[in-house]
């Protein structure tokens, strides 16, 4: 414990005033007050804007690929924490990751699609799937959603292995985009569109009924609300954001294999909110970013990362409960000062 | 025919106990114990290991390792689940993470090969009707017929079993009798997890220990609970006899390539014609909106 903490002094945490907090037209009484709500908003998106463009002028392509796999990730957290809002834990995000990729690189490799058409059709097909595989669930509470989703991608991956569906172990080629900036530009633009969007939804009147349900689904159904129609329209939107990852991956590897179902996927974005922290979508953007470069750099443990994240997960689970977000934004709004002791 | 019969009942009684377990703990703590694949692989591991590297006689490595994984189970619930016991979002998080967390160490350390297996309880097999049977699966249907008639005992003419029901139908009215909670759920925690090196004992030696083997058990105790509907014991012999004998069936006459197809295509129908499981009335009122 540092000495003027035992000695005269003590620090001393005080919230800002509601006024500093709010976004409300009392920002705009001073540049200090616009700088202090309107830095922790814009620099994220510019530093993501900027980043592919200095990697790739730095000459670094290594790191300049993470970036468009740090997007690509940063969307199925989302997706994920949409679905847990609506209390929807699934354990199976790879299933709508999975189904994406396939569709799109099918139609690619088989039909000889364009990209432009493979990735819209890929989302909605993925979309439509991954809820109708996923129908029967939604009318039980509880457990049964996590179990079901944990189940289907594994089954899938042994299905597809044993029959030689699609290319079996093989997999579907795809072709590539023209060239990085589509892809990179393309998956950030689609980050900050599902960031923006999602929490303007989730804001709005749907998105209210939305997070009832994740919290009381008896009394929403008491509201009069048909609860199985809301979790369907939720678990589209989420499974058609996953499966859009998808189709990017796909792409972008130029591939879609058995991997695309694979556990990684399906762990990654839970873990991505436990320890970002859930509820406002920033927080599955920050874990999944420091999840994704933390892999990269440690590459050399290569077939250990699933049980890092999956320990990490279990560590904040156990001892942190909120997640990083909410404790720095916590403190973003605090200042500290030393008080004398009495 | 008669091949079709007999398969499918080692079959089923091969899911069933694969199953068992992992409904056990469900149906008395209400906690999904996701680590449910990783004690099975790591139970099979530990006997192996003892078998081959330590010299021990079968028995008693298969003893051993059923105690390591039993008190296992049991400090995994009091050392981390106790801690956020009833929401249910911590205890998928925590289970599925520690459970994949071994399984991938054990895939990553390199111990666990592709040519290890397990010695059978008894070598050779047995020809009935012209058809070779492995006495393994044979075994195994004893066994399992053992261990549900041993449960069912347990749980009707002994203390500790009733307490074990009382909890499975009302965790705050038993609280409010004087039984101990959590000492219980740990307690089923413990024989879920011995559950599981039973089934590895008795399965595993059939095909091989490997990684995948983990896995796939979690899926057939996930899609039986699915098919019979969660915590009763009823519902699991019935969803692991429908499909084991749906398996056995279609790889017979489709080929046992299709064996996984069509475990997934029964998980989805059940779902959409009654998602409670073919079994799961009592669970419907209380599981539906």
């Amino acid at each position: 414990m540092p000495k003027e903490d035992t000695g005269q002094f003590r620090r001393e945490r005080i919230d800002r005033g509601i006024y500093a907090r709010s976004s409300d037209i009392f920002a705009l009484s001073s540049w200090r007050e616009m700088n202090y709500l309107l830095l922790p908003r814009i620099l994220p998106v510019v530093i993501l804007l900027a980043m592919p463009l200095a990697l790739e002028l730095a000459g670094n392509e290594y790191w300049a690929k993470v970036m468009v796999i740090l997007a690509i990730m940063g969307i199925m957290a989302m997706s994920w924490d949409l679905l847990r809002m609506a209390g929807m834990f699934s354990l199976g995000q790879g299933l709508f990751f999975g189904l994406g990729s396939y569709v799109a690189a099918s139609l690619n490799h088989y039909l000889e699609w364009p990209i432009i058409l493979t990735i819209p059709i890929g989302t909605i097909a993925g979309a439509i799937l991954g809820t109708v595989l996923l129908l029967g669930t939604l009318k039980l509470r509880g457990i049964y959603f996590a179990m079901v989703t944990l189940a289907f991608p594994l089954l899938l991956v042994r299905a597809i292995q044993a029959t030689n569906f699609m290319g079996g172990t093989e997999g579907v080629k795809a072709a590539a985009f023209p060239d990085y900036w589509t892809i990179a530009y393309l998956a950030i633009a689609a980050l900050l569109v599902c960031f923006f969007g999602l929490r303007r939804l989730m804001n709005s009147d749907w998105g209210l009924v939305a997070r009832a349900i994740g919290q009381d689904d008896i009394a929403v159904t008491a509201s009069g609300i048909d609860v199985t129609w809301r979790k369907i329209q939720v678990l589209f939107i989420a499974s058609g954001i996953a499966a859009f990852a998808g189709t990017l991956m796909t792409h972008f590897l130029m591939y879609a294999g058995l991997s695309n179902f694979s556990l990684e996927y399906s762990i990654l974005p839970v873990a991505s909110v436990v320890i970002g922290g859930s509820g406002n979508f920033a927080g599955a953007l920050l874990g999944s970013s420091l999840l994704t470069l933390a892999t990269e750099a440690l590459r050399a443990l290569g077939a250990l990362r699933i049980a890092i994240y999956s320990l990490l997960m279990v560590f904040f689970a156990l001892m942190v409960r909120e997640g990083i977000f909410p404790y720095l934004e916590r403190r973003y709004h605090q200042f500290e000062r030393k008080v004398k002791v009495d | 025919m008669l091949g079709v019969l007999l398969f499918g009942l080692t079959n089923s009684m091969g899911l069933a106990l694969a199953a068992l377990g992992f409904s056990f703990v469900f149906g008395i703590s209400g906690i999904a114990n996701f680590a449910y694949g990783a004690f099975y692989l790591l139970g099979g591991f530990i006997t192996y290991i003892l078998l081959n590297s330590a010299g021990f006689p079968h028995w008693v490595s298969a003893v051993i390792s059923m105690v390591t994984i039993f008190f296992l189970g049991t400090l995994m619930y009091k050392v981390a689940i106790q801690r956020i016991r009833g929401a249910m979002l911590s205890e998928v998080i925590v289970t599925m993470g520690l459970g994949v967390t071994i399984i991938e160490i054990l895939r990553w350390s390199g111990y666990v090969r592709h040519n290890q297996y397990l010695p059978s309880f008894v070598p050779g097999s047995i020809t009935i009707g012209g058809l070779g049977i492995e006495y393994q699966r044979l075994i195994i249907v004893g066994i399992g017929a053992i261990l549900f008639l041993l449960l069912w005992l347990l749980t009707r003419y002994t203390k500790i079993g009733l307490a074990l029901r009382a909890m499975s139908q009302d965790e705050l009215t038993a609280l409010s009798l004087g039984i101990n909670n959590d000492r219980i759920a740990m307690l089923a925690m413990g024989i879920g997890s011995l559950l599981a090196v039973v089934a590895a004992l008795a399965i595993i030696p059939l095909g091989l220990l490997n990684i995948e083997g983990a896995y796939e058990i979690l899926i057939f105790a996930l899609a039986v609970g699915v098919l019979g509907g969660l915590g009763s014991t009823t519902g699991i012999i019935v969803g692991a006899f429908v499909l084991g004998y749906t398996q056995s069936i279609a790889s017979t006459v489709l080929g046992p390539k299709w064996m996984m197809v069509v475990t997934f295509l029964a998980i989805v129908l059940v779902l959409l014609i009654k998602p409670s499981g073919i079994f799961g009335k009592q669970k419907e009122l209380e599981e539906r909106v």
